[in-house]
Formats: structure tokens, C-alpha cells, sequence
């Protein structure tokens, strides 16, 4: 056990290992070693983003298809109602209709029999004034009681 | 074990193990071991040399299992600096500390290669005295030690100024009234000596124990069939046991290193 010269040889050469090392072997280890890390934690934070972004577009699918439902039943009721609304219409119309035919009908009925009556009266009139005729025959002045004898057809 | 003619005595066979292949003056500074150093070299740029070779490949995408365990160790010393180091420790602190364990790490596995064979395959090479395990070479663990040591001065005074390093000499820990200044500079002065000395006599001892345990263990294996079987039998158990302490002792010898760095950062 004796300090010589070898000591400092060894000094040296421990000197020039470390500078070796602090040059050459460190850097790219670390660097490789970080770039990894990076590329890790990049990885992850991606993953992290795509399934938030997921679960975002889930939401929105979802918030989207309940608004698309609300929306066909809205469409649906109103559509119902306005069926409704149509038959209503048209249940009315046809009985407005119906009731101005049945009107029109009416008057026409009241026409003919008005008529009917008129015929049958100027026909009453001239049987009655025939009938008067032959029973009276001469006695009768055509001119002195044809004036009593339109009264008489018309209150008929 | 194989057991050379020569060394017959059991101090003979351990003093010839534990002996470097010295060059230069003997017992002078200016003596250099070439085991040490050329072992250490070796295993630095074959270690470092490998883990730049990953790194130079290193992807973001699926990684290749070697990138794959080196990334394992990566995290192992970056965990371990970022719970003691509160700064930029990507610029020198982290790096430093992986160099630590990583190029401790190899020199302490050195162990595990058995002594006898090793000496043989050196002899056969025509080398008679080397030693294979660069950290059980007090020289080597002193010198990393006392590297952390200069760098803690280095930052003490970077961050702080030169100013308040000297500050923090006289006035930590114990205040700042002038009385108290030749004890606070004291206290500072023992934690910087013995920071470096437990630092590295702490990897050394094991090391070095650990190497002469195996070569008692070699002796014993020496001695006869029991020997033989018990010596073989307690060797790889010390053997297993020893994976822990080299992971071990690299591993606090590269903690050591990032807290005394890090205290450096922080005032006291």
C-alpha cells in the first residue's frame, strides 16, 4: 500500500471517463429516454382527449335523437289535431250543406205545392163556373158574374 | 489450484499475489503500476466503450434489450441523483455518477476472475507479477476519491464564490460569532480530510480483504483433499457472496460521490 504515481495516472483517466460520458454516453440516453417519456404522456393525453371527445359526441347524439323524438311527436300531435280539425270541418260543412239542401228542398216542395194549389184552384174555379153554367145555363150573364166568379176562384 | 514451485510458503504466495507489476524506482513516487493502470484503461474503455455503443443507437421507439438494460441502469443512477441532487444534475452530476458505478462496478468484478488461473494465463503471456483487480490498488480508489474531492471544491466555489466558500470555512457549523472561527475552520478541516480518506480506504479495504481471502482460501486448497474440498466449497461461497459487495461497495462509492457533490451545491 503505497501512493505513487499511479495515482495520478488514474486521476487522469478517471477525468477523461467522466468527460466521456458527460459528452457522449449521457445526452442521447436521456435524450432518448425523455422523447420516450414525451411520447408516452403525448399518447396518453390524446387518448385522454378522443374518449372525452366521445363521450361529448355520445351527449350530443343522444341530446340530437331526443330532440329529433320530441320533434316527430310534436309533428304527430299537430298532424292529429289537424286531422281532427279537418273531419270537424268537414262534419260541419256537409251539415251546413245538407241543411241548405234540405232548406232549398224544402221551398221547392212549398213551390210546387203552391202551385199545385194554383192549378188546382183555376181548376176548381172553372169546374165550378162550368158547373154553375149548366145549372143556371141561361140565367147567367157571362160578363155580370165574371167578376164574382175570379172573387170566388181566388179565395179558393 | 495451481500452485507454482517457486513459492512454496504461504507468505511467499501471498506477497508474490498482492505485489504490483511496478515500473520506474521502486518505493518512490515516481513508481507507476502497470497492472493498475493498463487493467483499469482496459475496462474503462471496454465498459464505457460498450454503453456509448447502445447510446449512440438509443431510440425513443421499442428499445433494444441491451438499450433495454442499459436504460435499467440509467434510471437506477438517475433515480438515485435526483433524490439526493436538487439542481441541473443532467449537465455533469448524473453522467459523473454513472462513470463512477459503471467503471467501479467492472474493477471490482475483477475479482471474481480465480487468482491462480489468472496468474497462470498472465505467466503464459510472460508476465510473472499482475494484479487484476485495479480498485484493491489503494492508488485507484484514492485517485477517484480524491477527483470527487476537487470537483467538491470545484462547485463549493462555483456556486458559493470564492468569497463564500472561505465564508463557510470559518462560519460553519457552528455560527458565525468571531470566537467560534479556529473551531468551525478545525471541524471543516477534519470533514475535508477524511471525506477523501474514508471515501476511498472504504472501496479499498473491501477490495483488497476480499482478494486475500481468496488467496488464504487458495492456500487452504493447498493443503490436501479436505483442503481441497473445503477450500473449493468456501470459495464460491465467498465467491457469491462477493457479487454482493462488488455491487455493493461500487454502489456506495458512487453515493459517497453525488452527496459530497451535492453538499458542495448546498450551503450549510
Amino acid at each position: 500500500m503505497n501512493i505513487n504515481f499511479t495515482l495520478i495516472a488514474q486521476a487522469i483517466a478517471f477525468a477523461i471517463l467522466i468527460w466521456f460520458t458527460v459528452k457522449f454516453v449521457w445526452p442521447p440516453l436521456l435524450g432518448a429516454i425523455e422523447k420516450r417519456q414525451k411520447e408516452i404522456a403525448d399518447g396518453l393525453a390524446a387518448a385522454q382527449e378522443g374518449k372525452a371527445s366521445l363521450e361529448i359526441a355520445e351527449k350530443k347524439s343522444a341530446q340530437s335523437l331526443g330532440e329529433a323524438k320530441q320533434k316527430a311527436a310534436e309533428i304527430i300531435s299537430q298532424a292529429e289535431k289537424r286531422a281532427s280539425e279537418i273531419l270537424e270541418d268537414a262534419k260541419n260543412q256537409a251539415k251546413e250543406e245538407g241543411d241548405r239542401i234540405i232548406l232549398g228542398a224544402k221551398a221547392e216542395i212549398d213551390q210546387e205545392v203552391n202551385r199545385a194549389k194554383e192549378t188546382l184552384r183555376a181548376q176548381v174555379s172553372s169546374l165550378a163556373i162550368a158547373g154553375a153554367e149548366k145549372i143556371l145555363l141561361k140565367e147567367i150573364d157571362k160578363k155580370a158574374h165574371s167578376d164574382m166568379l175570379n172573387k170566388l176562384a181566388k179565395e179558393l | 489450484m495451481e500452485h507454482e514451485g517457486t513459492l512454496s510458503s504461504p507468505s511467499q504466495y501471498i506477497e508474490h499475489h498482492l505485489s504490483f507489476n511496478t515500473q520506474g524506482a521502486e518505493a518512490s513516487f515516481w513508481t507507476i503500476h502497470i497492472d493498475t493502470i493498463v487493467m483499469s484503461i482496459i475496462l474503462g474503455l471496454i465498459a464505457m466503450g460498450l454503453i456509448w455503443m447502445i447510446a449512440k443507437k438509443a431510440t425513443a421507439g421499442v428499445p433494444s434489450k441491451a438499450q433495454a438494460f442499459l436504460e435499467l441502469i440509467f434510471d437506477f443512477v438517475d433515480d438515485q441523483v435526483k433524490n439526493i441532487f436538487h439542481g441541473n444534475r443532467h449537465t455533469f452530476i448524473a453522467p459523473a455518477a454513472l462513470t463512477v458505478f459503471v467503471w467501479v462496478l467492472v474493477m471490482n468484478a475483477m475479482d471474481f476472475l480465480p487468482v491462480d488461473i489468472m496468474a497462470a494465463v498472465y505467466g503464459f503471456l510472460g508476465i510473472h507479477k499482475w494484479r487484476s483487480v485495479p480498485t484493491s490498488d489503494v492508488n485507484t480508489t484514492f485517485a477517484l476519491a480524491l477527483a470527487v474531492w476537487f470537483l467538491m471544491i470545484y462547485f463549493g466555489i462555483k456556486v458559493k464564490g470564492l468569497g463564500g466558500w472561505l465564508h463557510e470555512l470559518y462560519t460553519a457549523p457552528f455560527g458565525t460569532k468571531f470566537w467560534v472561527w479556529p473551531f468551525n475552520f478545525l471541524f471543516n478541516l477534519i470533514e475535508y480530510v477524511s471525506k477523501p480518506l474514508s471515501h476511498s480506504l472504504r472501496l479499498f479495504g473491501n477490495m483488497y480483504a476480499g482478494e486475500v481471502i481468496f488467496l488464504l482460501l487458495g492456500l487452504w486448497a493447498a493443503t490436501g483433499v479436505s483442503g481441497l474440498f473445503f477450500g473449493a466449497l468456501l470459495g464460491a461461497g465467498w465467491s457469491i457472496f462477493h457479487i454482493l459487495i462488488v455491487v455493493l461497495q461500487a454502489f456506495i462509492f458512487m453515493m459517497l460521490t453525488v452527496v459530497y457533490l451535492a453538499m458542495a451545491h448546498e450551503g450549510h
